[in-house]
């Protein structure tokens, strides 16, 4: 009798894992399809030609496979020096950042010295001002660069250099970079105190047990980080067309591809509209979003595990 | 023999050594914060209630009191709509963003097959949905007609339909309701700026020591008293961290209609400039409320776990 009961029990159990889980990957598998659509649209339509698009039986697979769309944009986008300019900017302000946050971070998390609560909510405050309160007044003082009245008195015109992004990276002040102490200052708070006293011990100075002992540990905290600064400063087309509008970056490209193409910008006699643009826009976005997602498909398996074991929480 | 006595001129105590190693990890801080932002802060401050004029010479200022506000608030055509747009806005998506992502990362955190790349698409989002692509994605003619279909299509209809008259069935109040539905209509776009909060929370929930759970089902609790007993209260910091930088992202994010209203004030006629960080700062004033206010009603309610 018990025993009747007692499979019973089993078979319903079983019922409702098997319930839980089919459930699970239908919200799953919705979640993603969500997430993959817009990739997937542009993906198939960029092999469109003009006429699919008004072609109410096209939906995904185009009718006259063609490869010009991506020839215009690649042309018009000027792909490869925009490509090399973009990749260099973007590696060189995420190795500048990851340096200056990590220092950053392991000073306000390792030390105790007076004002470091205050350094600290210096962090969290500047995290919470939108950048574009101060945009104006950094993009005249690099305008008119002349480092508090050091330099003669019109001062350096640095508005369509580097050396904006690379002053604001170096001194942590860049897009994001509160969020980067953060992550980094979590990360080495939560570090045992025994592997710090462990390299004193051995005669190892601060700067020595920082760079020999704590810095290899950071792993994951470091992927993370570095892989969020280039990721953003990639996407980036606030700062980007602020201080380097007018150049071949790969966002100010992106964004000005339609203008390019039309009469004001050497192309067509008469400028695109409609669906068409569109179809190209999305082209555009697709070459552009390209080599991000070639970098994440190879580092997923890293980035992913260090989300786990980065301590972003704490 | 030589360096401690080099140590005993300079006079400084082991703790005071330590100090100074740490102040000298966090100096490029100081410099930054002083250089590139305090100063622009004060300087934007200073702007708001100025004309500014550009010359050859550099900059001038003409202080106006606060013209530059009232031509804001009572006289621009656009700008009080576009603002309050964007803090309904804002008011309507922080908690429908928060509750998704602490769903998806509760259902990351399970253990099942094919974990990896389901995850894999789930963080997929803080690689594109970020910057340009989601500034020009949310003008974009395709995207906007995608949505407009998924809803427009005939399935979709029939479920939301049958979903709201089992809503009302349940005698939920109509504002309730109606918020429900338009938080459906607009899942695709809420999902993709989830990102970050999913992994945040993920990252969390993985910090909660399995010892509470084992403890918790030792004594008889269920998996429903569990998530209310142990990780809900274990994972409010993060629910306030995760508030904190929705709100700060759905400022600052290149799709705000106001940012771009802002910078095309900055950028387009000469001399606004004054009247563009006006803008900014009346913007500025508007979030530090709102998050002063969220802060304080959720700090009440935040365990801490140490």
């Amino acid at each position: 009798m018990s025993e009747t009961v007692n499979t019973r029990k089993k078979h319903l159990h079983k019922a409702m894992r098997v319930g839980i889980a089919a459930l699970r990957t239908i919200v799953l598998a919705g979640i993603c399809y969500i997430i993959l659509l817009p990739i997937l649209t542009k993906l198939s339509s960029s092999f469109m030609f003009e006429t699919d698009l008004y072609d109410q039986t096209v939906r995904w697979i185009p009718r006259h496979f063609t490869l010009d769309n991506y020839k215009l944009v690649w042309q018009y986008m000027r792909y490869p020096e925009a490509f090399v300019h973009s990749l260099l900017l973007s590696l060189v302000v995420a190795v500048l950042q990851l340096a200056a946050c990590t220092s950053i971070g392991y000073g306000l998390g390792r030390f105790h010295f007076r004002g470091v609560n205050l350094l600290f909510s210096i962090v969290v405050f500047m995290m919470i001002v939108p950048p574009q309160t101060i945009m104006i007044p950094l993009y005249l003082n690099f305008r008119y660069f002349d480092l508090f009245g050091v330099l003669p008195d019109p001062g350096l015109n640095l508005i369509g250099t580097h050396w904006p992004f690379v002053l604001l990276s170096v001194t942590g002040t860049g897009l994001r970079n509160g969020l980067f102490i953060y992550i980094m200052r979590q990360f080495f708070k939560g570090m045992p105190k025994e592997l710090e006293e462990a390299a004193y011990v051995d005669g190892a100075g601060p700067y020595v047990t920082f760079y020999r002992v704590m810095l290899p540990s950071a792993g994951p905290a470091l992927v993370i980080v570095f892989l969020f600064a280039f990721v953003w400063q990639w996407n980036d087309s606030y700062l980007t067309g602020m201080f380097l509008g007018g150049k071949t970056v790969l966002p100010v490209m992106l964004e000005s591809l339609l203008f390019n193409l039309g009469p004001g910008g050497g192309g067509y006699a008469l400028q695109i509209t409609g669906q068409y643009a569109s179809l190209i826009n999305n082209t555009g976005m697709l070459l552009f979003m390209a080599p991000l997602l070639l970098l994440y498909t190879v580092m997923q398996r890293y980035f992913v595990e260090s989300v786990e074991r980065s301590g972003i929480v704490g | 023999m030589v360096r401690i006595r080099r140590k005993r001129g300079l006079r400084l105590t082991l703790q005071q050594r330590r100090d100074l190693v740490g102040l000298s990890f966090t100096l490029p801080l100081i410099v930054g914060f002083v250089l590139f932002f305090l100063y622009p802060f004060a300087q934007s401050l200073l702007y708001s209630f100025s004309k500014l004029t550009i010359s050859r010479e550099g900059i001038a200022l003409d202080y106006v009191g606060w013209a530059n506000y009232r031509e804001a608030l009572l006289v621009h055509p656009e700008y009080v709509r576009v603002l309050t747009e964007t803090i309904v806005k804002m008011v309507v998506d922080v908690p429908l963003i928060l509750a998704l992502s602490f769903f998806a990362a509760l259902l990351l955190n399970q253990k099942f097959r094919g974990r990896l790349p389901v995850r894999v698409i789930f963080f997929l989002p803080v690689i594109y949905g970020a910057g340009v692509i989601l500034k020009m994605e949310s003008t974009d003619y395709m995207m906007l007609l995608q949505s407009t279909h998924a809803g427009a299509r005939g399935e979709m209809i029939s479920v939301g339909a049958s979903l709201r008259s089992f809503l009302m069935q349940a005698k939920l109040p109509e504002a309730l309701l109606l918020y429900i539905m338009q938080g459906i209509a607009r899942v695709p776009e809420l999902v993709r700026s989830c990102g970050v909060q999913t992994l945040v929370f993920l990252a969390g929930l993985q910090s909660v020591p399995p010892a509470l759970f084992e403890a918790a089902d030792v004594e008889g609790s269920t998996a429903w008293e569990s998530f209310w007993m142990i990780t809900l209260p274990m994972m409010s910091p993060l629910i306030l961290t995760n508030v904190v930088y929705t709100v700060v992202d759905f400022f600052t994010s290149g799709r705000s209609a106001l940012l771009g209203l802002v910078q095309k004030t900055a950028f387009s006629s000469g001399s606004s400039y004054g009247l563009s960080v006006a803008m900014s700062w009346i913007y500025f004033a508007a979030i530090g409320v709102i998050l002063a206010t969220t802060i304080g009603v959720i700090s009440r309610k935040v365990f801490y776990h140490e």
